[in-house]
């Protein structure tokens, strides 16, 4: 089947098997190998990515239900000039070790954030509680988090959180990626760049 | 590029009568299929196993274990693969299958490893003096025994195994990209088992996405990719999937342990006997110290003073997948100091005494060091008091017993639970220790080039350990530098010394000794350099501040980067000096590091439910000094969870054929974020005295430590219903049957 499915604000057109499962499409058809693949049940959480707005085991999706849909990976995660603050955040709270689960766990924390910004401890438990860390104990992934969720909330200006689903408004690719983009950077610094050439890849 | 996928038996124990594979040849993305007969043909059916015996790679004359491996199917696409695997068509011969450990040794049990002479006797072994422990418990006014079975568990690493076979037939060179803990040590075995000389073999293990001892033995699969590209010449990915990880590579644990603990009325703990049976799998590939059976199961005294000590373990082969010794365990001490925590825990219930209380009368005092146990371990270093009573304030010990009365009082049953562990990590010297005849020693080289930036080449490999930042940090505190100016190249034969790779906790006692040594090696040669540019004596020189310095005249001092320059430069040296500051080390370690800790964990139990709610879990940890605090820190956190796991949830069961009931995450289940609480973490420092840093392993030990934490807890919780012991995992149903069958034991009730 031909499919054409945005990737990260990027077109890709690919004739593929029905059956060819999305985590397999994302990684060997188009080598974005930053999302893993661990269990094939859904119960591991390595490979998360969004469709459109939510957060998707893409182990367990067919690439072809993705056609004319917009999938979000952690590729798409950082712009060309800097991390996103929940990247950011887990390099500076060892939230990860060996890094395998770490792809789908910053997928679940970026929606987390953008749809509670300011999340207690027990929502970053209960949002990360379909995945799994072989390493951490999550104790460092839940101190990423909550430190993502306060640079996050350090924005200087403008509305920070009318992240997806919230605004009820136009879910075009673009605005919505302006959007989350105007979560300041970490330390307050330069203005994020906004023209589509800068937003994710 | 190919890929290879796995056919492999449905059956536990089977004779194979044939192996028809000419309709997957037939599929038009198969390029080959190999079965036992085509690696038979190449001396490839078979493989050494990394403890001494053989394993098959692929089956020629039964199948011993339900997922054992029968052939390789080579396509264009791995799903296409997966399709021949239906097309080849098996037949057996079914055979009784031998699934329960307890009667591997009846005489009329089925045998599973007919090739073999001794049945399914694995070994029998021993250690202690049995004599003067009879004695000691013959003496004795009080003994308590129990029979307690650590459950079979797999350590299920996020990332499964897989390699890309690259054989390059021109110049005759192999190149495998491989998930491996020990790519030196694979690298020996490939050679052994193609025949290809070991120099053209390269072993690529890069970022691994988790081990903790799953990816130290050398799996079938990694033996199919590589003939199947000796056979195409093309590269060849071969990459398992969940089901196949979980039941066909190294489980863990599975012992079947009855341990005795005797004590003086007053509490003093006098001896400890132990009978084990270890459920080995169908071939023997416990991946440990060849000398070692049993691993360090013999350190099961633990933390006490006891006058003798005596273990028996027989091993016995199964129709279950091979393993043994994997998951954080420390070789085998993760089950040795569940059974002398368990045992302590039951002693102090039976004398009346605080479980506390009875650990510190018996701990080890710290003007004991170094003490030899008795079964011969030498603890190179310890404060065992001030570490459990750290635990204990930072738990408000008294405070939660008090709260404990309070709930029971209104039918709430919480419990807490102690464990005080020793481990003996760093394996090893290499007059005692070796893995397939390799003495397991680790070399490190360092180069400093010319503008001071460094680069180490290590021989064990990260899974997540940060070998990059702890290593760079050890170079740079010895040199001066920051960690920043020096990388850490690993996981790449070509381009690192031999060594055995990461496992054991022994990255830090032994290959960071190695990094240290070479570091203070390159240190030396600087020496020399700085004292022909100071116009000095290099016996006037101190190593001061990071810098060589005139004594008595600190001001004039040379760094590393100015020297690693001069070392470079056409500065004339005296004869028999070389230029530059490079240096390598091999490291034999004199002995283990013996890290220690002391665990609190509260649980709540649901006692209508049977479930289990870990309320806290205070971790001191003492591992020496700390190289990377929160690497340190890391570490434990993902050992507490491990204990969670293993205590109440992780088993990797069999139905009485030898069906693998857990071969996927939705049946081998594993704590979430919701299951692990917070953990409290303490440190005390009682460094190495023979380590170059002082340093000990820290990698397992909350693996090795917590599970019997958590279980203590739990009993401790369900003490008023008269529980004294319930098997790991302490699943809700196992919770529950252990208080129902207590109180069918007590119709009374309440028995405290």
């Amino acid at each position: 089947m031909k499919i054409t499915v945005t990737v990260n604000a990027a077109d890709y057109t690919r004739v593929v098997e029905p059956r060819l499962l999305l985590i397999h499409f994302l990684r060997d058809e188009l080598r974005l190998t930053g999302s893993h693949w661990g269990c094939d049940t859904s119960n591991c959480g390595a490979c998360v990515v969004w469709l459109d707005e939510t957060p998707i085991k893409s182990c367990t999706v067919l690439a072809v239900m993705a056609d004319g849909r917009r999938v979000t990976t952690v590729e798409g995660l950082a712009s060309a000039h800097r991390l996103d603050p929940v990247q950011e955040a887990f390099a500076a709270c060892h939230g990860l070790q060996c890094g395998f689960c770490t792809p789908g766990m910053m997928m679940t924390a970026r929606w987390l954030l953008d749809n509670n910004p300011d999340p207690t401890e027990a929502d970053v438990r209960e949002a990360i509680s379909g995945q799994v860390c072989r390493c951490t104990g999550y104790e460092n992934i839940v101190r990423s988090v909550l430190r993502a969720a306060k640079h996050d909330g350090a924005a200087a200006d403008g509305p920070v959180h009318d992240g997806p689903g919230h605004d009820g408004t136009s879910h075009d690719k673009a605005g919505k990626h302006e959007r989350r983009l105007r979560a300041a950077p970490p330390q307050g610094g330069r203005a994020v760049h906004q023209g589509p050439g800068d937003v994710r890849r | 590029m190919l890929h290879g996928a796995i056919l492999r038996s449905p059956l536990a124990h089977a004779r194979v009568v044939s192996v028809d594979a000419s309709a997957a040849r037939a599929h038009p993305a198969v390029v080959a299929v190999l079965t036992g007969a085509d690696l038979a043909e190449r001396g490839m059916a078979w493989m050494p196993t990394v403890f001494g015996d053989v394993q098959a790679v692929l089956a020629t004359d039964k199948v011993r274990f339900q997922g054992q491996e029968i052939a390789f199917v080579v396509a264009t696409d791995r799903y296409a693969a997966r399709d021949a695997l239906e097309l080849i068509s098996v037949e057996y011969e079914p055979l009784p299958p031998l699934i329960d450990a307890v009667t591997a040794l009846d005489p009329d049990a089925p045998v599973v490893r007919d090739d073999l002479p001794g049945g399914n006797r694995v070994f029998d072994w021993s250690a202690g003096d049995k004599a003067a422990t009879d004695a000691v418990f013959a003496g004795a006014d009080v003994v308590v025994g129990c029979d307690m079975i650590y459950p079979r568990s797999h350590p299920a690493p996020l990332e499964t195994c897989g390699a890309i076979a690259d054989f390059e037939p021109v110049g005759g060179r192999l190149t495998l990209w491989s998930t491996s803990q020990a790519p030196h040590a694979h690298r020996v075995m490939y050679a052994v088992l193609t025949g290809l000389p070991e120099h053209k073999i390269r072993i690529v293990s890069p970022d691994l996405g988790g081990g903790f001892g799953a990816k130290v033995p050398v799996y079938p699969g990694y033996v199919c990719a590589i003939a199947a590209s000796l056979a195409t010449g093309r590269p060849v990915k071969w990459v398992e999937d969940r089901s196949e990880n979980l039941m066909s590579t190294t489980f863990a644990r599975d012992y079947h342990m009855h341990g005795e603990i005797a004590a003086s009325a007053d509490g003093e703990i006098l001896g400890l006997r132990a009978k084990v049976l270890a459920d080995h799998g169908a071939f023997n590939a416990a991946a440990q110290p060849s000398k070692f059976p049993a691993g360090f199961f013999h350190i099961f005294t633990g933390s006490y003073q006891a006058r003798a000590a005596y273990c028996e373990v027989t091993g016995v082969f199964t129709n279950k997948a091979p393993g043994g010794v994997a998951y954080s365990c420390s070789f085998r001490i993760t089950e040795a100091v569940y059974l002398v925590e368990r045992l302590t825990d039951m002693l102090a219930r039976e004398l009346g005494m605080d479980p506390a209380e009875l650990r510190m009368r018996n701990l080890l005092r710290p003007e004991q060091f170094p003490y030899t146990c008795p079964t011969g371990w030498q603890y190179d270093s310890g404060d065992y008091p001030r570490a459990l009573q750290l635990a204990l304030d930072m738990a408000g010990y008294d405070e939660l017993r008090r709260e404990q009365a309070e709930r029971r009082a209104r039918g709430e049953y919480m419990g807490i639970g102690l464990s005080f562990f020793t481990e003996g990590v760093g394996a090893g010297p290499r007059g005692h220790m070796d893995i397939m005849g390799l003495a397991m020693a680790d070399g490190a080289d360092l180069r400093v080039h010319p503008t001071g930036k460094a680069v180490l080449a290590i021989s064990v490999q990260t899974q997540g350990q940060g070998h990059e930042t702890t290593f760079a940090q050890l170079v740079a505190s010895e040199l001066g530098l920051s960690p920043d100016d020096v990388d850490v190249v690993h996981g790449d034969t070509d381009r690192t010394p031999f060594g055995l790779g990461t496992y054991g906790s022994r990255s830090t006692p032994v290959s960071g000794a190695a990094a240290v040594v070479a570091a203070r090696k390159a240190r030396e040669r600087a020496r020399v350099v700085a004292a022909v540019m100071l116009e000095v004596d290099a016996d006037d020189l101190e190593w001061l501040d990071g810098k060589w310095r005139v004594k008595g005249d600190p001001d004039q001092a040379l760094g590393i980067v100015e020297i690693a320059r001069a070392a470079h430069s056409s500065l004339e040296l005296p004869d028999g000096i070389e230029g530059h500051l490079d240096a390598s080390a091999v490291y034999n370690p004199p002995n283990l590091t013996f890290p220690f800790g002391a665990y609190i964990c509260v649980t709540d139990v649901d006692t209508g439910t049977g479930e289990v709610k870990v309320r806290r879990f205070i971790a001191v940890d003492d591992c020496g000094v700390r190289i990377n605090p929160m690497i340190v820190e890391g570490q434990v956190h993902r050992g507490l969870a491990d204990g969670i796991g293993i205590a109440l949830m992780q088993s990797i069961s069999f139905d009485e054929i030898g069906n693998c009931l857990s071969g996927s995450f939705m049946d081998y289940l594993l704590p979430t974020s919701l299951e692990c609480p917070s953990p409290e973490l303490g440190a005390t420092v009682t460094p190495s005295p023979h380590h170059p840093v002082g340093a000990k392993g820290i990698g397992e030990s909350a693996t090795v430590g917590s599970p019997p934490a958590v279980v203590n807890s739990v009993v401790d919780a369900l003490a008023p219903f008269g529980v004294v012991h319930a098997d790991m995992p302490l699943t809700p149903a196992n919770v529950w049957l252990a208080i129902r069958s207590a109180e069918s034991r007590h119709p009374s009730g309440q028995t405290s």
